[in-house]
């Protein structure tokens, strides 16, 4: 998740909740039939969700594809760290874990993540998954776009569109990695 | 020469005097004494000049690194009026043309008086002996004998030694390492040598030489004296030796009184030196033995080395670090700061015990009417961080580099004639 | 890391430790994918600086850098210091001109990694791969990196270590980084092979290897040189190998899970023998491949990052 620089303890702001459990819920359906709608059905699909919580969708997708396919769907992840343009201003952080569950030439791969804003975690991923194979064709899938693109990247499945100013700072919360109830909520900006 | 008055010092640090001198001698010690030339003591401290029995001064052979005249600069710089120049230069000083070229360049420069240590044994090869009596009768008059940086450590060479020199009241001042116990060592042997991997020297390589030479001493009825003892063995055999009536004295470094072997941690050869720096129980011991007058003196063994000598591994770097400027201060923040000693003991340690082993006279005497003016002036109240680059010496391998130290010798007269004057040096015979 | 050096194993606390071996877990797939590369370190140099011959240890940080995207220039500049011909300094100043952001050093003096992390002639991060009779930190991460793979977390596990210990490197990495991740170390060897203050270590020692086998988790061979004896460290090879070498029989009497480790490069008959060095618990061959992985996070995480301000260090 990218956070947007100049927000003083975003934290103490007052927080606006955008997505709560049942609207992430009925979010994260509709970009699972989107994905099969679009690609005909799983066959050929692989999820990768990029670490953390892009894994955890990932996860959530995958389960409500089995569902629907009425046959076991295994995602994967994707750690980008390493691909990242923006390392050298940071020490340098522990990688997240990376899997890849099955070859991905030829595959269509699906990446999820949670917030979509820059684009440059993407550019990263696109980069990790050349140097993994080549897959027939590489889809996005995020729960929530915000806007603000630095880089020429667009999301093929949207849970919600969330316009922002750059002053505010878009939290995610999802039970997997956080252990509280999944949320969205906006901090900081005009209140 | 004329006379002039030294005005307002207190000798070994009691009362205020006016010291008169005429001619390199004291001629009246008294209050409001008056006369043509007048130096302002400013109420400091004033102890005999100081005598090193234990000083490298590198010419002939590595004048890259000291120089007779750098060397007695320091020297003078420290307070001192008579140093003590070791015999392993190169060539050696191991015969009556060396020691006598050494003691010539030291009158030459006039600093103070350099007077030379002659070898032991050829070559410091440890396999015969040095023509000592020729040293002992050349014009320098070498009472001294050693072959410091590496020990005599043959068992009859050493007999041979103490004993031929009891001819000419001579002594063999005894660097104690057994060369096999040491072969390749590079620090104090102990936790700390483990854990760095670097090669240990165990105490018992200086103490083992050390037992072995009193007990010779005692059996050839021979005066000995050892250099630089370093740890609390060392200590506790000398104390025993003195007590059984053997003639032996003793010598400890400043630096062995001060610094401790975990510098080491930090890998830099400025830390390297022979012997060890050793242990904090170490340092405490022989800081012990000084006070209760079983180490009879301080000696520099001032150890000059050019840069890229110290700029390296600490494997391949040279054993040594200077003294010369800094042993007054390093004595007075160990012993003095601490209560372990007074003034007197100090002047006994750096300047009348010194004099009396290398058996020179004109040094070491008491501040008293007739005697030279060999004299020291010394701030026991000013502090001062030392600097590797303002030091005389063209070495610059001082291990008290940034350190904060006591005191600051403001004056140092050579037969009543300045070397240093305000703590700088004075040019020659401008006194006079 | 929290420093910008890797000197010794001292250097890392349980966390700094343990992030180094997570991270090398993640990069140990990389040998396995059809691009063994991360652009990571691009643009960066890396210079091998050996003053000893290793070309295991020199192959291994090469192709650590190298699938970092690193800039990896071979110095091999064997003897020469102590030869007097170019010394340290010049090479590290050298080093610096050259724009080295990391420079591997393996030397024979004990601590001249040391000397050139904190001489200021130069001012990248320095890997210390192996001084002297010191350390040898990356050896030890490979080690515990291969014992985690085999044992799990090491907290409480029963380490073994058998040999010279006094003139070795990977012994001191390896006491000191064990004890860091929470295992129990052991020390074996002759009284001659242990260093003075040995009982000051966090660690055991003892002088039997028949008493230190059966609760062993895994036992690790150090390399004797035969020379030794001729400076009466032992008696002879033959007494040596009797009494603390690796044979089938001692290997028997290890636990069913234990593992059989050696730095290299082994003295196949003196301490270990060819049947237990090559018999499926032996884990030595993938030590060398687990040395690629984990050299690749220790010099991610020293150069990966925003480079450190620089920290002034002096001595007192």
């Amino acid at each position: 998740m990218v956070v947007s620089s100049d927000a003083p303890r975003p934290d103490d702001m007052p927080a606006r909740t955008v997505l709560d459990e049942q609207d992430i819920s009925r979010a994260l359906t509709r970009i699972t039939h989107e994905i099969l709608e679009r690609n005909r059905d799983a066959d050929g699909v692989l999820l990768l969700g990029i670490p953390t919580r892009g894994v955890d969708l990932a996860r959530r997708i995958a389960a409500r594809m089995s569902e629907v396919e009425g046959r076991p769907i295994t995602p994967g992840s994707l750690d980008v760290t390493m691909y990242r343009d923006d390392l050298r201003m940071r020490p340098a952080r522990a990688l997240e874990h990376t899997s890849i569950p099955e070859d991905v030439d030829g595959k269509t791969v699906v990446l999820v993540d949670d917030v979509l804003f820059s684009g440059r975690t993407i550019r990263a991923a696109l980069d990790a998954l050349g140097d993994l194979g080549r897959p027939k064709a590489v889809q996005l899938a995020v729960l929530v776009d915000r806007g603000h693109r630095e880089l020429p990247i667009r999301a093929d499945f949207v849970g919600k569109n969330l316009p922002t100013s750059l002053a505010e700072k878009v939290k995610v919360r999802l039970t997997e990695a956080d252990g509280e109830p999944d949320s969205v909520t906006i901090v900081g900006g005009a209140s | 020469m004329s006379t002039f008055i030294l005005r307002n010092v207190r000798p070994f640090g009691g009362d205020a005097v006016d010291i008169a001198v005429t001619d390199g001698l004291i001629t009246e010690i008294g209050t409001g004494l008056s006369g043509e030339e007048v130096v302002d003591g400013g109420g400091h401290l004033v102890l005999p000049g100081l005598v090193d029995l234990h000083t490298h001064l590198r010419e002939p052979g590595r004048e890259d690194a000291e120089t007779v005249r750098t060397g007695s600069q320091a020297a003078a710089l420290g307070g001192f009026t008579c140093v003590h120049a070791m015999a392993n230069t190169d060539p050696v000083a191991d015969t009556a043309g060396v020691v006598e070229q050494v003691y010539r360049l030291g009158v030459e420069h006039g600093y103070c008086d350099v007077q030379p240590v002659g070898a032991v044994t050829v070559g410091l090869a440890g396999e015969r002996l040095a023509e000592l009596g020729a040293m002992a009768t050349s014009a320098a008059g070498v009472r001294v004998f050693s072959d410091d940086g590496k020990c005599v450590s043959d068992a009859v060479l050493m007999r041979r030694a103490l004993e031929y020199v009891k001819a000419f009241d001579g002594v063999i001042a005894q660097h104690a390492q057994e060369p096999r116990l040491t072969e390749g060592a590079q620090m104090n042997e102990g936790p700390l040598s483990g854990e760095l991997g670097l090669t240990g020297w165990p105490a018992v390589a200086e103490e083992a030489i050390i037992a072995r030479d009193v007990l010779l001493a005692e059996h050839v009825g021979s005066r000995l004296h050892v250099c630089h003892l370093s740890t609390r063995g060392s200590v506790e055999i000398v104390r025993w030796a003195k007590s059984r009536g053997i003639d032996v004295t003793a010598e400890v470094t400043p630096h062995h009184l001060l610094l401790t072997d975990d510098l080491v941690r930090s890998y830099d050869p400025i830390y390297k030196v022979n012997p060890p720096l050793r242990s904090p129980d170490d340092v405490q011991a022989v800081r012990e033995g000084l006070a209760d007058g079983t180490i009879d003196i301080v000696a520099t063994d001032h150890a000059p080395h050019p840069m890229e000598d110290k700029e390296c591994e600490w494997n391949v770097a040279a054993f040594g670090m200077l003294g010369l400027e800094t042993a007054l201060s390093v004595v007075q923040q160990t012993m003095v700061d601490t209560g372990a000693i007074g003034w007197e003991r100090v002047a006994e340690a750096m300047s009348a015990a010194p004099a009396r082993i290398g058996r020179v006279s004109g040094h070491g005497r008491p501040l008293a009417v007739g005697e030279p003016a060999n004299l020291v002036v010394y701030d026991p109240t000013a502090r001062r961080t030392v600097e590797a680059a303002a030091s005389a010496s063209l070495s610059r391998n001082t291990p008290y580099a940034g350190l904060e130290l006591p005191g600051r010798v403001v004056a140092t007269f050579l037969r009543g004639r300045a070397t240093v004057l305000d703590g700088a040096l004075f040019s020659e015979g401008a006194l006079s | 890391m929290k420093s910008s050096h890797l000197l010794s194993a001292a250097d890392l606390d349980r966390d700094d430790a343990l992030r180094i071996l997570d991270t090398a877990e993640e990069l140990l797939s990389v040998a396995q994918r059809p691009i063994k590369k991360l652009p990571t370190l691009r643009g960066r140099t890396v210079v091998n600086l050996f003053f000893e011959d290793s070309t295991r240890t020199r192959i291994s940080f090469e192709a650590a850098a190298k699938r970092l995207s690193a800039d990896v220039i071979n110095f091999s500049a064997k003897g020469s210091s102590v030869s007097k011909g170019e010394s340290l300094k010049d090479t590290a100043l050298t080093l610096q001109a050259m724009g080295a952001d990391a420079v591997v050093i393996r030397h024979s003096a004990s601590g001249a990694p040391h000397r050139l992390a904190t001489s200021r002639w130069m001012s990248g991060s320095v890997v210390n791969a192996g001084d002297g009779t010191h350390e040898h930190p990356t050896q030890a991460l490979l080690d515990a990196f291969t014992m985690r793979r085999h044992l799990g977390d090491l907290e409480g596990k029963s380490i073994t270590i058998v040999g010279d210990v006094l003139h070795s490197r990977v012994a001191r990495s390896n006491a000191l980084l064990l004890h860091t991740l929470g295992a129990e170390v052991t020390l074996v060897a002759p009284p001659t092979l242990l260093p003075v203050g040995v009982e000051t270590w966090p660690v055991a020692h003892a002088y039997d290897l028949d008493a230190n086998l059966e609760k062993a988790d895994a036992v690790m061979m150090l390399r004797v040189q035969r020379e030794r004896m001729n400076a009466s460290y032992f008696p002879s090879a033959r007494e040596y190998s009797r009494r603390f070498g690796l044979d089938t029989a001692r290997m028997n009497r290890m636990p069913e899970h234990a593992i059989v480790m050696h730095p290299g490069p082994m003295n196949r008959g003196m301490e270990i023998t060819a049947d237990v060095a090559d018999s499926p618990r032996s884990v030595i061959v993938e030590q060398v491949t687990n040395g690629v992985a984990v050299r690749m996070a220790v010099l991610y995480l020293l150069l990966g990052g925003a480079a450190d301000a620089d920290s002034p260090e002096g001595n007192a």
